[in-house]
């Protein structure tokens, strides 16, 4: 899981003249040429086509007989491996609804802990190290050092042989239907963690050291600051934080495929891995493309995100 | 002394927490690495963490992943898709990322807060309509079509990061050059590029280690095992070794290796363009 995640910012504008203006020019287009071309073939016209595959059959990823909303209704009516409403809901989707709010909240919160509580120690920068670490490890990668971890073996898994110590059976946490979700979710905010702790640190080195002191006269405790001040003060890095977080819960993939192929079963499925699975073994294509259509669906609020705060920070220059 | 000791104390639940919280961030990742030097017979019979009783270390398990297992072609494979898949994008992007910071033309802004919507495009909307295009050309059984794929999905990123620091350099200096009778190419690369070493580095850093690192696109866009990078292979070995942590760990340590060395001696640079591209 690393840190590739589209960033949401923008740093400050001045230099150029805002808006553009002046005329046509060679220039613009020959430097903007070879990106608006592949832009448009690879990003803009796929996104229209899959729109338009979502309508039909899709043999072979080509269009043969349109299907009006057959693939959506199946996909939010038929398709337990999609969604099943019910109690407990389950499905692809409902995974990424338990990633959203376990993996995105536990990962902002660690992140801030970690960053209150480092700050105050002399080895700072080394437990920053060792939490960012994961951010450069593949997710193959993490997928064997966890299964390793799990392994159900009390002599060779870690975790199991800790439960062995105080003569619990072994437990075989990725292939239980319910536990499955929380063992890769808890891989999730192990390799998360770090990128943001790092993000959320330097923003409370900009919180000025005079509003801290403040409050501690006035007699607040360290969890009275860390609620009232701290969190308040970073909450626009915290809330950039948690938009690239659900971001890589739309887009997880790598980890789960490797770790878990989706199951056992179909249970620990996210709809990135619906999306692949439906369109390339299963030959679905027309189905495939509607997964991929729901993904980009769930993004466009962040999309208006990113775009309004770019706009705002245009302007507030 | 008392004072001293009492702050100490104060301070232990601190020094106690964040001493936890680096055992848990590199146990595990100390397991694989001691399991990856260890017998396979010494693997299924202890546990990694008995390697202080009984020290044995062989360097089987990485030949045998290397030479049998395929990890050395695959290794060489990382390197054919990544090199190209990070210098193309620096390029492209950053000259799209000039055009939009110092070259006047009409819809300028909102040609940039397209490129910035496009941020949030998932690589999954191009897969059934590019593979459908590309079936039958050599590009899904060379390795063009996952250049071209990464370096088209990693330009929202990498022009939206170099246009935001571009857009900082010095106006007097560029229109000094342009007075002088500079060129936009003179500018851009004698004027521009020079001085964003930093911001192009961070971006050639995330964009290396995200197409080393990546599975999904290899798996779409390489349509022959033979050509497929590591950590495809590392899934392979999963899929037929599921226990066999000696080999698994000693492939998927391969695959960690070069970013780690990237990582540890850029890292500078790297949490530099994590900062700019996430808060000001």
């Amino acid at each position: 899981m690393t840190a590739e995640s589209p960033p949401v910012a923008a740093t400050q504008e001045r230099g150029a003249s805002k808006g553009g203006g002046g005329g046509f020019s060679w220039a613009a287009l020959l430097f903007l040429g070879p990106a608006a071309v592949l832009l448009v073939a690879f990003l803009a016209f796929p996104a229209v086509y899959t729109f338009a595959l979502s309508f039909n059959r899709g043999r072979n990823g080509e269009f043969s007989n349109w299907v009006g909303l057959d693939n959506w209704i199946r996909l939010f009516t038929q398709d337990p491996n999609f969604l099943r409403l019910g109690f407990p809901p389950s499905g692809a989707l409902w995974n990424n609804v338990l990633w959203i709010i376990f993996y995105v909240s536990l990962v902002v919160l660690l992140g801030l802990i970690i960053a209150v509580m480092a700050t105050r120690v002399r080895y700072e920068a080394w437990i920053k190290g060792i939490v960012f670490l994961p951010q450069a490890i593949a997710a193959a990668s993490l997928a064997v050092i966890w299964s390793f971890v799990y392994a159900p073996d009390q002599n060779t898994g870690l975790l199991n042989a800790l439960i062995g110590t105080v003569g619990a059976a072994p437990v075989s946490l990725l292939g239980n239907r319910d536990t499955v979700n929380w063992a890769l979710i808890a891989v999730g905010i192990w390799g998360s963690v770090g990128f943001a702790t790092v993000i959320l640190s330097a923003a409370i080195k900009g919180i000025s050291s005079e509003v801290l002191e403040a409050a501690r006269v006035d007699g607040a405790t360290e969890t009275q600051i860390f609620w009232r001040v701290i969190v308040p003060m970073v909450s626009l890095p915290i809330s950039v934080v948690a938009v690239t977080l659900v971001v890589n819960v739309i887009k997880l993939f790598d980890l789960i495929y490797v770790m878990t192929r989706g199951g056992p079963g179909t249970s620990s499925r996210v709809i990135g891995f619906s999306m692949y699975q439906e369109a390339f073994p299963q030959g679905q294509f027309g189905y495939g493309a509607a997964i991929a259509i729901v993904m980009v669906i769930l993004l466009i609020p962040v999309m208006i995100f990113n775009v309004r705060r770019f706009r705002a920070e245009a302007v507030v220059q | 002394m008392a004072e001293r000791l009492a702050r100490i104390a104060g301070r232990s639940p601190t020094h106690i927490i964040l001493g936890v919280i680096a055992l848990v961030w590199l146990v595990p990742t100390i397991g694989l690495l001691i399991t990856s030097f260890r017998p396979g017979a010494d693997m299924r019979a202890t546990g990694w963490w008995n390697i202080l009783v009984e020290p044995r270390f062989t360097l089987a398990n990485y030949e045998r992943v290397l030479t049998n297992e395929g990890m050395g072609q695959a290794f060489l494979n990382s390197i054919f898709i990544t090199i190209p898949s990070t210098i193309l994008p620096l390029v492209v992007a950053s000259m799209a990322a000039f055009a939009l910071a110092w070259v006047k033309f009409p819809l300028r802004d909102t040609t940039f807060l397209i490129i910035v919507a496009m941020l949030i495009v998932p690589v999954q909307i191009g897969f059934i309509p590019l593979v459908s295009a590309m079936s039958g050309t050599p590009l899904l059984v060379t390795y063009g079509g996952v250049w071209l794929a990464h370096t088209a999905f990693a330009l929202p990123f990498g022009i939206f990061l170099l246009r935001n620091f571009f857009i900082t350099l010095p106006k007097d200096l560029i229109e000094a050059a342009r007075i002088d009778g500079a060129s936009n190419w003179g500018i851009f690369r004698t004027i521009v590029v020079p001085l964003s070493v930093p911001a192009i580095a961070a971006y050639g850093i995330f964009q290396f280690l995200w197409v080393w690192n990546d599975l999904l696109m290899a798996l779409v866009y390489v349509q022959r095992n033979n050509l497929q990078p590591m950590p495809f292979q590392v899934n392979s070995l999963l899929g037929t070794y599921a226990t066999e942590w000696s080999l698994l760990s000693a492939a998927a340590f391969l695959v960690m290796l070069v970013p780690l060395i990237v990582f540890i001696s850029l890292q500078r640079y790297f949490v530099q363009g994590l900062l700019a591209g996430s808060v000001k």
